[in-house]
């Protein structure tokens, strides 16, 4: 009560003069700062009621959090997209696997850790290097991969002894399978684990998660499809950097389901009827530029390589002469020959250089003007009088010869460019080639020499300096075949979201079309690779059901002395020539491009034009070798979808 | 007979042996943590300890001036720290997003500094010689010179010094006898002007830091971290603590600010409830001691003016603590004898010298 006198006496000497009371005023002075101690008191009570709060009665939480102290990130790595054929054949896919992870920091004794798991299961040295590699670059408290693919009996024996393993786990993982081995490698690719060299350019956020990437083939061309979009937990773990809880989370987006436009039977066809050769098949749809068939033999399994294939197997296949990791239709080079004469025809159409019904003498030989060397026609005895049709269906040489030097190595240089020579034709494919169309620049810069007129003529029969891909080939004469209209070969034929029924197609991409002066230039040349089929050089390779237009070609391998003469029954395997082949069918309607490349197979119209004729058979009449086919045909609904 | 000698040592001297041993006894206390917070790094805890010493001088040297001369001085001060401010105001030096200083290029300093030292001797000067307890009149015009430089410095703006000052304003306003009526009164005021001072005073930084104090996890990577982390940090210790310089928090970097306004948190966390409850009665004892002394100053300028100094230490003592355990909002204000740097622990220090100048030089006991 005494505390309140102050405020409560009425000041009844307002209106005197007040006088200060000096002891009255320390009295007052006095109560209040009791109050005011009073006051602080309670404030300092509370703090102190408050780190009660927080360190008895919250202790432990705190203790935890401290301890722990860090929110950690986990990234959920999505699942890759799945690879299918044309019909919905399935290519590739993942499956469960088990792979051992060692947390280094909860491990505390690393080395008795791993020799507590080597004592239990097999572990390379190769594992425990990569491990420690792998562990140098992550901090401690994250897991590292020390094991995969363990096997039902290793986790079982792990898991019994887990207790004696700190910082040890099994973890579920998802694998990539590709069912078919080896039918359709070259074109499919493979996943392997990330190394070094990708890791540095890899966007961690995108791959933190993930252990494998697309190393060729579909795989790579499209990582990033395929992938999808790595998602992430947040959670609070406790000391030991176990999660307890999930704070937030951020789920996966699965990679995109791919359908290529490979129809697999075509692709077993091809890669059948390659057998026994080393060589390549690209059959292409003129009318989109979707890859039907991309074959390439020998080929290769690629399931070892997904999660690292074993030295001595590599080594094998690195090794081996017919070199089956080669990808020959996409990065074999080889002179094509006399596949490109319909291209010189029509150069020298086009040029005015010759005209349909103009002929060349051929006498088995031809020489520069002003003499110097001699080049040879491959039929020694000559074709006499040859006009452009005849020159086709006989492959003269010598006609070319003239022809390319009326022409000029710019002008072929320049025409035949149109059509992809000399540069990567872009299919949707990691490691295409441009092989070479030779030019005098070229030349001049690559070999430091003049080009002379001998250049030309080996150039115009497509010997010599010119090199081109089984793509660019089947590309070639998929333009020839639309009489210039131009598609860049494809290999994605539709997306699909995870999870989705409806796929979106991939568009036909147009390139701009090769255009002469007179369209007739056009028929002039295919009915003169009509005639290399009904009649000509491929004369036994012709179908009684639809009309082919061709054209063989047989690349010399090495270089025959100016008076020695080609014998195939004399030579090495290795020196004998490549068979070549290119066609289109049906003429009417072209529905489908071939090239075909038999290395050292001796004569294009023997050996490569029948390879085509198989391919082209099935396709065109849905013939297939029931044999060759067991397990790739097209699921019943996608039939009867495409017959709607 | 020792004693006897050991006192009059002390009145020659013009100390107070008590608050001495206190302050010595904290800041002491301040330079062992200050070793742990700051990594075991001597050079920080030698520039404090130069601080801290150069405080115990200005103290000391304070302490002999008579208080009459502080009286004397009182008004001019105030004056002057005002046109400071309002020089402030035109040329100010901006650091850190603030006007606060002022360069007379050999030195910068900051002017609302001298005003946590010249309001309350403004404030002790005006009711000096006014009948207690104050007629309304003079309360007005006491409130007008605490209002002035608070909000001249709230301006600035420097909310923590803004609400130092007019702290030290209202406590002698308070301290003078103000009627309870009229305290109530402004106390339902501020609550019916809060809103409106968030809506169009409030910088956002400061609503922000309202807001986060509110809920400090709504933002855990940005202003709320501070307050996690610090909670983290005060209640791992638990309540003996993890020991000296075993803190986990502060020495693993966690904890932001932790030689500073966050001192308290790497403190509690060595030394856990049982030394937090050490040094908050170490304050206490410090606070009472100087109240004390306050009642026993011979006329109302001694007293006002000692009151409204102590008080003004104890702002510093409990927003501080508050603030790092996440009772009160984030206001930079240091722990007063605790946190590393000089600027405040001067001021504090000199607050000292005149509270002990006062008891010392005063008449006659009254009592």
């Amino acid at each position: 009560m005494k505390l309140w006198r102050a405020a409560a006496k009425p000041p009844i000497d307002k209106l005197l003069v007040r006088e200060k009371d000096n002891a009255a005023e320390s009295e007052l002075f006095f109560r209040r700062v009791l109050i005011t101690l009073l006051a602080i008191f309670l404030a300092l009570l509370s703090v102190s009621g408050r780190l009660v709060y927080l360190q008895v009665l919250n202790h432990d939480r705190f203790n935890l959090l401290s301890d722990s102290n860090r929110v950690r990130l986990l990234p959920l790595p999505p699942a890759r997209g799945f690879i299918y054929d044309r019909n919905g054949v399935l290519l590739a896919e993942n499956l469960t696997s088990y792979h051992l992870e060692v947390t280094p920091e909860q491990a505390k004794d690393l080395e008795a850790v791993l020799a507590g798991i080597r004592d239990r299961i097999a572990l390379s040295d190769a594992d425990i290097e990569r491990f420690r590699k792998l562990a140098r670059r992550t901090p401690p408290y994250n897991a590292t991969p020390l094991r995969f693919q363990l096997t039902d009996e290793e986790i079982a024996r792990l898991a019994i002894d887990m207790y004696r393993l700190p910082g040890v786990e099994i973890k579920a993982d998802l694998t990539r399978r590709y069912p078919l081995k080896a039918l359709g490698v070259h074109a499919l690719g493979y996943v392997g684990r990330i190394d070094e060299d990708e890791l540095r350019k890899l966007d961690p956020g995108q791959y933190s998660g993930s252990t494998h990437i697309g190393k060729t083939g579909v795989e790579r061309f499209y990582e990033e499809m395929l992938h999808g979009r790595a998602g992430y937990e947040q959670v609070e773990t406790n000391a030991e950097g176990r999660p307890l809880r999930v704070l937030s989370s951020t789920p996966p987006v699965s990679g995109k389901n791919i359908y290529l436009s490979l129809d697999m039977r075509l692709q077993a066809i091809a890669e059948d009827a390659l057998e026994g050769h080393n060589g390549a098949i690209v059959a292409i749809d003129p009318r989109s530029g979707e890859v039907l068939a991309l074959a390439s033999q020998p080929t290769y399994d690629p399931n070892p390589f997904v999660n690292g294939i074993d030295f001595a197997s590599y080594r094998k296949l690195n090794t081996s002469k017919d070199r089956p990791l080669l990808n020959r239709a996409l990065r074999g080079v080889y002179p094509p020959g006399s596949t490109i004469k319909p291209m010189m025809a029509l150069a020298g159409l086009e040029y005015g250089v010759v005209s349909r019904g103009s002929s060349v003498f051929c006498a088995g030989v031809y020489r520069l003007p002003g003499g110097g060397r001699k080049f040879h026609d491959w039929k020694r005895s000559g074709h006499g009088s040859v006009s452009m049709d005849r020159s086709l269906a006989q492959s003269c040489d010598v006609y070319y010869y003239d022809l390319a030097l009326n022409l000029g190595i710019d002008r072929i240089h320049e025409f035949l460019g149109k059509f992809s020579m000399g540069r990567p034709t872009g299919v949707d494919l990691a490691g295409e080639k441009g092989a070479l169309l030779p030019s005098r620049q070229w030349k001049r810069k690559i070999k430091k020499q003049d080009w002379y007129g001998g250049d030309t003529l080996s150039a115009g029969i497509g010997q010599g300096l010119f090199l081109a891909t089984p793509m660019q080939l089947a590309h070639s004469t998929a333009i020839i075949s639309q009489r210039g209209d131009n598609y860049q070969p494809r290999i994605l034929h539709a997306t699909q979201d995870t999870g989705a029924k409806a796929k979106t197609l991939a568009e036909p991409r147009k390139l701009p079309p090769v255009t002469l002066k007179n369209a007739r230039f056009w028929d002039a040349v295919i009915t003169g690779m009509i005639h290399v089929v009904e009649g000509g050089t491929a004369h036994k390779s012709r179908s009684p059901r639809y009309r082919i237009a061709g054209k063989t070609g047989t690349a010399q391998v090495f270089t025959l002395g100016q008076n020695e003469r080609y014998n195939a029954k004399r030579l090495a395997k290795h020196l004998l020539d490549h068979a070549l082949f290119i066609a289109f069918a049906p003429v009417d309607d072209p529905r489908i491009a071939v090239a075909v490349i038999a290395e050292h197979g001796g004569g294009g119209s023997a050996t490569a034009a029948p390879l085509a004729r198989k391919v082209m058979d099935a396709y065109l009449l849905d013939k297939y070798d029931s044999a060759l086919i067991k397990g790739i045909e097209p699921a019943q609904d996608v039939l009867r979808n495409e017959s709607e | 007979m020792n004693r006897n000698k050991f006192d009059w040592l002390l009145r020659l001297l013009h100390l107070d042996l008590l608050l001495v041993l206190g302050l010595a006894a904290v800041s002491g206390l301040g330079l062992v943590v200050l070793y742990s917070a700051g990594g075991q790094n001597w050079n920080l805890v030698a520039g404090q300890a130069m601080r801290l010493g150069l405080g115990f001088a200005i103290m000391f040297v304070l302490s002999q001036i008579p208080p009459s001369y502080f009286r004397f001085w009182s008004a001019w001060l105030y004056l002057a720290g005002t046109l400071l401010l309002l020089a402030v105001m035109v040329v100010g030096d901006i650091s850190k997003g603030a006007q606060r200083w002022l360069d007379l290029g050999v030195l910068r300093f900051q002017p609302s500094e001298i005003m946590k030292l010249a309001v309350p001797m403004m404030m002790a000067w005006f009711f000096a010689d006014k009948p207690l307890p104050p007629r309304l009149l003079h309360l007005l015009a006491g409130a007008l010179i605490t209002v002035i430089p608070f909000i001249l410095i709230a301006e600035q703006p420097d909310l923590g010094t803004a609400l130092v000052v007019g702290w030290a304003g209202a406590v002698a306003l308070f301290l003078a006898g103000l009627s309870w009526i009229i305290l109530f009164g402004l106390v339902a005021l501020v609550v019916g002007v809060v809103p409106l001072f968030w809506t169009f005073v409030m910088h956002d930084y400061q609503r922000q830091r309202v807001l986060t104090f509110l809920n400090p996890e709504s933002d855990p990577l940005g202003t709320g971290y501070h307050i996690i982390q610090s909670k983290i940090a005060i209640g791992s210790g638990g309540i003996y603590g993890k020991g000296w310089l075993n803190g986990t928090q502060s020495h693993l970097d966690f904890l932001p600010e932790g030689t500073t306004d966050f001192i308290f948190a790497a403190f509690s966390e060595e030394f856990g409830l049982v030394g937090g409850c050490i040094l908050l009665s170490l304050y206490f004892l410090i606070i009472a001691r100087c109240l004390y002394m306050a009642t026993r100053a011979g006329d109302t300028y001694g007293r006002l003016l000692s009151g409204s100094l102590t008080l003004i230490f104890f702002m510093y003592a409990f927003v501080n603590s508050g603030m790092v355990c996440g009772l009160l909002p984030v206001v930079g204000l240091p722990l007063p004898l605790f946190s590393y740097g000089g600027t405040s622990l001067v001021t504090i220090m000199a607050g000292f010298g005149i509270l002990m100048s006062i008891y010392s030089h005063r008449r006659t006991p009254v009592r």
